[in-house]
């Protein structure tokens, strides 16, 4: 009788966070029980990494979007988890001005994300000044996506220098409906949310409901800040937003945006800059405020760093900030600092600018200091490998 | 036209570490266009994609700043290539 060949042990999965800060990328590791992690880097000592994110497809690809003081943008690319990388051929770029237009050069490359599940290889980029790129082969060659980076209204839906963030004016929060590769949307910060249904062909503003309390006119069509939008890959017509101006929540067909911000308890307040989702509960939502009174400072309210989580749509917020630090703790986490694991119980992660990584492995219950004394972070993902 | 390129450290990971190249070319947009032929991906990092020098970036030749990337080069012409003091 033939010999059974002997059955392979399943690859054991592992936790990767992709740590993206000013000095450089750090990636840390850990087995799904997120016992330990172990820390890797930097990579590209001295280069300010604004994103890096791995492609949910293949699980292999990590993009990352890089610059330095002196050098211009780029992308590098890696397929073997940082051992080696390559460089985009062309990386995210505007077309050569015409006598007389004005002449737009991209200065970062602030966000990434990877495409439809359809479409393999395809990513989108959004950069500063506001630009959108498409890459269909990996990363490897960029493109400026025409129906939005030469739309009509783009200067004034993106506005001037001053309508920017102090890095200046950037594009966001490139969401794919998983449901239908054409579908997509995308956060000026300023100027809103857009929604295009045609792949990027074209685009309109979609914005009612939301405050922009630093016009006149505090419903404008467009010229919002939203800090940072998701969309749940289980109830595609549901986003969430984490506005300049409050915690919004909308439910398409609806193109309402409810401030589900006003359940917060009033002395903390609804600003921020991220917000992360449940992966497979639409209802549960978590937010990290920020002080934003007065001069904004961008710290924690009264130096109390706290999560505050909903599982009701934002009916009701509750803190969770068992073990972090009860007093003098002014963290700042930026619109891309905290993300979420797709294990269960969900496992929490953000990066303050003060470079420590903040994690629960219990969906917010409880906090620990897993990584200390890191460059500013700017982002924090997190992938199963 | 054949230069003498001095590249500050900040791009040695694009010439596995040399910092004295040769480059060809009569003006400098065409000494970049060289070095981004053998180099790929240098010229984006120096200059945008306007044709500007980046803000933080710098080169001299023989010792004189210039910006225009039209500035005519001759044979034996020194090109230093550099950051500038900013960017942190």
């Amino acid at each position: 009788m033939a010999k059974r060949p002997a059955r392979k042990p399943a690859a054991r999965r592992q936790l990767l966070l992709s740590v993206a800060t000013r000095k450089g990328l750090f990636l840390l590791r850990s087995g799904t029980g997120r016992g330990r992690f172990r820390i890797e880097g930097p990579h590209f000592l001295g280069n300010v990494i604004h994103h890096a994110v791995l492609d949910p497809r293949d699980r292999r690809t990590l993009l990352m979007a890089a610059k330095t003081g002196h050098l211009g943008p780029t992308v590098f690319r890696s397929q073997d988890f940082g051992k080696t990388w390559a460089e985009a051929a062309v990386p995210p770029q505007f077309p050569k001005a015409a006598a007389g237009q004005k002449a737009r050069a991209v200065d970062l490359v602030f966000w990434l994300t990877p495409g439809h599940a359809s479409e393999p290889g395809v990513w989108y980029a959004g950069t500063s000044p506001q630009g959108l790129f498409r890459s269909e082969d990996g990363g490897k060659n960029w493109e400026g996506v025409g129906g939005f980076n030469e739309h009509p209204m783009y200067g004034k839906w993106g506005g001037g220098e001053q309508d920017g963030t102090p890095d200046g004016p950037n594009t966001h929060s490139i969401l794919i409906d998983p449901r239908d590769a054409k579908r997509m949307y995308l956060g000026l910060s300023g100027g809103g949310v857009f929604r295009s249904d045609d792949r990027g062909a074209n685009w309109r503003p979609m914005n009612q409901g939301c405050r922009a309390d630093f016009f006149p006119d505090p419903y404008p069509e467009y010229g919002q800040d939203p800090h940072c939008m998701m969309l749940h890959p289980l109830k595609p017509d549901r986003l969430y937003q984490q506005n300049h101006c409050g915690i919004y929540r909308l439910d398409l067909p609806e193109e309402r945006w409810i401030r589900i911000g006003e359940a917060m308890p009033r002395d903390v307040g609804d600003i921020g800059f991220p917000i992360v989702l449940h992966p497979r509960d639409p209802d549960t939502a978590w937010v990290f405020p920020m002080d934003g009174s007065t001069v904004w400072p961008r710290v924690s309210p009264e130096g109390k760093p706290a999560v505050y989580r909903t599982r009701d749509a934002g009916a009701s917020w509750q803190r969770q900030a068992r073990g972090l630090p009860r007093t003098q703790g002014w963290f700042t986490v930026k619109r891309q600092g905290f993300a979420a694991d797709a294990l269960d119980p969900v496992g929490l992660y953000f990066g303050t600018t003060s470079g420590e990584i903040w994690a629960s492995r219990d969906e917010g219950a409880r906090w620990e200091c897993i990584q200390r004394h890191l460059p500013e972070i700017y982002a924090v993902e997190a992938a199963l490998v | 036209m054949s230069v003498e390129i001095n590249l500050a450290a900040l791009l040695h990971s694009y010439t596995g570490g040399a910092s004295q190249l040769e480059a060809h070319g009569a003006t400098l947009a065409e000494v970049l266009a060289d070095l981004d032929r053998r180099y790929p991906g240098i010229r984006f990092r120096i200059v945008d994609e306007q044709d500007r020098l980046r803000r933080h970036m710098r080169i001299f030749v023989n010792g004189s700043d210039a910006r225009d990337l039209a500035t005519a080069v001759k044979d034996g012409d020194e090109v230093f290539i550099v950051g500038a003091l900013s960017g942190g």
